[in-house]
């Protein structure tokens, strides 16, 4: 077993893990925090993704132990107390999901991407956000969700 | 699904990951950003007793610019080869391969050494690095060695590098003058290349001067078009002269036929694709 700590959604967290355990494992199964699911066994479909130190991962292809000292940002930690984050905002708004299973990560890449490129047009949406798959929606929401967001988080 | 059990090194030094790998014996891998490392291990294609993590290693993970060449270190990530301003500046053709890897999630993990260590024929960073005449820093045992691009890539997923040895840096020698392009084709976004070329040209006076093409995915490990490349000096940077001498990039390659594309239509990929990477590197 290793010992491993990092704050996780604003909380420090640490534990003794098997060296082979998976960030998303460690996340779902050891802190309970389901929010983020997994929705591949190949690191293809982004339902996973996560922010380590402020950049998105595939948390199914990090081993917990990786992350060591690190800064972890999931689904749950994107909301302050009493308001969604503009981007959860933005999806419920521009109906930029059915389903809702590739919701998670597609919020959490949507809000690395903007942290880049705060007002991407839509062919950089469709670009940045491709290691994310949905089955439902034809991602044309999900693109309107993008924009919406990077216009109220730019004030415009 | 979840990987085997092993036992987890983190060196802090390439010495001490040297040195983990031959207490460990045959059976160690060393871990870059794992993005290619991790699927093995779910899909338990590998089981390796001993992970040697070297992503705390700093020496690894720098940037140096060394005059005619920039030394870049094997942890720097795919995102920050895309992104970095030297890169960009002195070595565009890897900046730009760079971007097309992946996605952003898998470019913020991979590593540059890790893909060229990997060596998959459809990798992408790998040719860049056969066209740029790349030399890799190996570390081992018995010290350091510097090998050849030509020689580094040997096989499907075989390289220079030994089960004890540690890929510490690239050297990648500045282009500045030349023109540069990737031109990587898939049917999917996510998809890994069919068929992607690799072009540096060096245009004077509308003549080109001097060109290396090399290919991705036309066989076990990246190819350098020599053909092409011959074809292609003293000719005039035109789209004409470019698409003849593109004619013959599929000469003496040996593509796969796969679920994907079949030989033939690879090598048909293979020509179309070296005229556009030739002629975008070429500003015609
Ligand atoms: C969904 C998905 C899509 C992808 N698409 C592309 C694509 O389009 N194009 C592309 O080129 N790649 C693609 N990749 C692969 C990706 O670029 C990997 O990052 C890269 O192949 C390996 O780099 P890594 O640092 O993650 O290496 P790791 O996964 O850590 O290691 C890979 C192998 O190299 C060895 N190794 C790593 N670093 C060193 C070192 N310094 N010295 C010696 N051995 C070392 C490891 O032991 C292992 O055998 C994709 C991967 C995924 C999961
Ligand atoms: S569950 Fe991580 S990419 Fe699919
Ligand atoms: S909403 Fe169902 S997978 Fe995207």
């Amino acid at each position: 077993m290793t010992h491993i700590s990092a704050t996780v959604d604003g909380t420090h967290r640490q534990g003794e893990v098997e060296p082979r355990l998976l960030l998303v494992h460690w996340l779902r199964e050891n802190l309970g925090l389901v929010g983020t699911p997994i929705g591949c066994d190949t690191s293809n479909c982004g339902a996973c993704t996560v922010l380590v130190n402020g950049k998105s991962v595939k948390s199914c292809n990090v081993l917990a132990v990786q992350i060591d000292g690190a800064e972890v940002t999931t689904i749950q930690g994107l909301a302050s107390e009493d308001e969604w984050h503009p981007v959860q905002k933005a999806f419920k708004e521009c109906h930029g999901l059915q389903c809702g299973f590739c919701t998670p990560g597609m919020i959490m890449a949507s809000v690395d991407l903007l942290t880049e490129n705060p007002n991407p047009t839509e062919e950089e949406i469709r670009d940045g956000l491709h290691g994310n798959l949905c089955r439902c929606t034809g991602y044309h929401n999900i693109v309107k969700a993008v924009s919406h967001a990077a216009a109220e988080m730019s004030g415009s | 699904m979840i990987p085997s059990a092993f036992d987890y090194v983190k060196a802090t030094t390439v010495d001490e990951a040297v040195a983990a790998l031959v207490a460990a014996g045959e059976d160690a891998k060393i871990l870059g950003g794992g993005q290619s490392l991790l699927p093995v291990l779910r899909l338990r294609l590998n089981a390796p007793s001993t992970i040697v993590d070297i992503s705390n290693v700093a020496e690894i993970r720098t940037i140096t610019d060394e005059g005619s060449s920039l030394l870049i270190g094997a942890g720097v990530t795919t995102d920050e080869v895309a992104n970095n301003a030297l890169v960009k500046a002195h070595a565009p053709l890897l900046s730009m391969t760079a971007e097309t890897v992946a996605d952003r999630a898998i470019r913020h993990r991979g590593t540059f050494g890790g893909s060229c260590a990997h060596a998959d024929p459809a990798g992408d960073l790998p040719t860049a690095a056969a066209a740029l005449d790349c030399e890799f820093v190996i570390a081992g045992p018995g010290g350091r060695r510097t090998v050849s691009a030509a020689d580094f890539f040997v096989d499907f997923f075989t390289t220079a590098v030994g089960p004890d040895e540690v890929l510490v840096a690239v050297r990648v020698p500045k282009t500045d003058g030349w023109g540069a392009h990737y031109e990587k084709f898939n049917r999917t976004a996510q998809a890994w290349a069919i068929v992607g070329v690799a072009a540096l040209v060096k245009v004077d006076g509308g003549v080109i001067t001097d060109a290396r093409v090399a290919l991705t995915n036309m066989g076990p490990k990246p190819i350098r078009a020599t053909s092409v490349e011959a074809a292609l000096k003293g000719q005039p940077a035109t789209a004409d002269a470019i698409k003849a001498a593109a004619a013959s990039a599929a000469d003496g390659t040996k593509p796969t036929s796969d679920v994907h594309a079949d030989a033939e239509f690879r090598s048909h990929l293979a020509r179309v694709l070296t005229g556009r990477a030739v002629a975008t590197a070429a500003g015609v």
